[in-house]
């Protein structure tokens, strides 16, 4: 029997039905359309998946969709305003941390997360609070130095 | 609002009569598990249960969500000590200062499970049910004293740690019972307790080898009172009720953590694999319980 979930994602009012024992991250992607939202391993460990959940980063393959019910859900949807890129996504691009872009929305979700909790981290806490994402092609050093410009060029705003 | 697909095409293959629960009750959760038939899950942070059902090692007919459960949600610090709810996250108790000040070790253990995405979802209850002999948490509530508030049909009954996990993957939790909180003692000065874990990488892995210690000192950094427990060296995670009869009386010196270390390895029943070998875990169980009582003698405010 399929459930019905209301939720908040990006700001807006969503319902959308799915399956009790669907993921939320196969519910995001394939229910409400939300193609940013990755599979890369679908067992919490790389992180391609991120989102956050009342305000926790999460790995959306490790929630269950009916779990959204009532809960406000962000993606990489809702980071830029409208066509202005939010500063770590236009440092992703200037710095190319990315190649694939597989693993990039997690990336910057879990940058987002970082940042909204520590403004000003050092590259140490770059490298921890990261480290549950995986990239297979950048090698991290320039997603690391992206997201600490990001960090800097927001401090100054 | 977007515009939703509400197509509702099968999710898999397999016939869909999983049930999906959410009560916000205790007693309700109670009573669900005791009438539901088939496989019934509990589900908390679900970083464990979710990974088992796409691994397809388990097919639950119903799935219990604990999370909207008012009584299961908070960190309460209390006369007799504090009391961590079994759907509060390891990122929450990381966050909770007077919690991280009184148990630092219990707090560390948490903190090591996963990545910061897992940290926002899993639980200690969870880690403690999973019953995995590695789970980073439950050496380190052993060594606390720490005790599991258990709710089933015939009521409460409060169970040590080290009596929950009776192998691995299995505990002692009867049809119809959840853990609802678990207790942490109350905390004076001069005592404090340390975790420690041997894994191959820095991060984001599961431990090979782990030692917890809780210590408390009288004047002079006299110990007064000890626990140590071991992980991923046993079927569960074990206490050694020896150490506490090493450590207690006199200060930390190194007769003392030579003895600790020896006591440790003799405690140790670990397996050969791939992670580790009998001898390296044996060996290094005993290192790690030492490092730890270091940790937890300085931490305590003793010299060494």
């Amino acid at each position: 029997m399929s459930v019905l979930v209301s939720s908040t994602i990006n700001g807006d009012n969503i319902e959308f039905a799915c399956e009790p024992d669907e993921t939320l991250l196969d519910a995001l992607r394939d229910r409400v359309g939300m193609t940013g939202v990755k599979e890369g391993c679908g067992t919490g460990d790389c992180g391609a998946c991120s989102i956050t959940l009342d305000g926790a980063l999460v790995c959306s393959c490790l929630v269950l969709g009916a779990e959204a019910e009532g809960r406000s859900i962000e993606t990489v949807e809702g980071m830029s305003d409208g066509n202005t890129l939010h500063p770590l996504q236009q440092k992703f691009l200037e710095h190319a941390a990315l190649q694939c872009g597989i693993c990039t929305p997690g990336f910057l979700i879990a940058a987002k997360s970082l940042l909204e909790k520590n403004a000003d981290p050092s590259e140490e806490e770059v490298r921890y609070a990261l480290a549950g994402n995986l990239c297979r092609c950048t090698g991290y050093d320039k997603i690391v130095r992206a997201v600490l410009d990001a960090a800097k060029q927001m401090r100054k705003a | 609002m977007i515009e939703t697909n509400l197509s509702l095409a099968p999710h898999n293959e397999r016939d869909l009569i999983l049930e999906y629960l959410a009560p916000e009750k205790t007693a309700d959760a109670v009573k669900l598990l005791a009438k539901s038939k088939g496989s019934v899950h509990v589900l908390a942070g679900g970083s464990d249960l979710l990974v088992r059902m796409k691994g397809g090692y388990v097919e639950p007919d119903v799935i219990i969500d604990i999370k909207r459960i008012k009584a299961m949600q908070d960190i309460k610090k209390g006369a007799t000590g504090f009391s961590i709810g079994a759907a509060v996250s390891c990122a929450k108790m990381g966050e909770h200062k007077a919690l991280r000040k009184a148990w630092p070790g219990v707090v560390e253990a948490a903190n090591l499970i996963g990545s910061d995405q897992i940290q926002g979802r899993c639980t200690i209850a969870g880690n403690l049910c999973n019953a995995s002999p590695a789970a980073d948490s439950v050496p380190a509530l052993i060594a606390a004293k720490a005790v599991a508030v258990i709710k089933g049909p015939k009521g409460t009954r409060r169970v040590a740690i080290e009596d929950i996990a009776t192998a691995p993957g299995k505990t002692c939790l009867k049809k119809g019972e959840i853990v609802e909180s678990i207790q942490l003692p109350k905390r004076a000065a001069k005592m404090a307790d340390a975790y420690l874990r041997f894994t191959p990488r820095t991060e984001m892995d599961i431990a090979v080898v782990s030692a917890a210690v809780n210590l408390t000192l009288g004047p002079r950094g006299v110990i007064t009172h000890a626990r140590v427990a071991l992980g991923a060296v046993a079927p569960t995670a074990v206490l050694v009720p020896e150490a506490t009869k090493i450590l207690k009386g006199g200060k930390l010196d190194d007769e003392k953590l030579e003895a600790l270390a020896e006591i440790c390895n003799a405690a140790c029943r670990p397996i050969d694999d791939k992670r580790g070998t009998i001898e390296f875990r044996t060996h290094v169980a005993g290192v790690l319980a030492t490092r730890a009582a270091r940790l937890a003698y300085t931490r305590a405010g003793g010299k060494l």
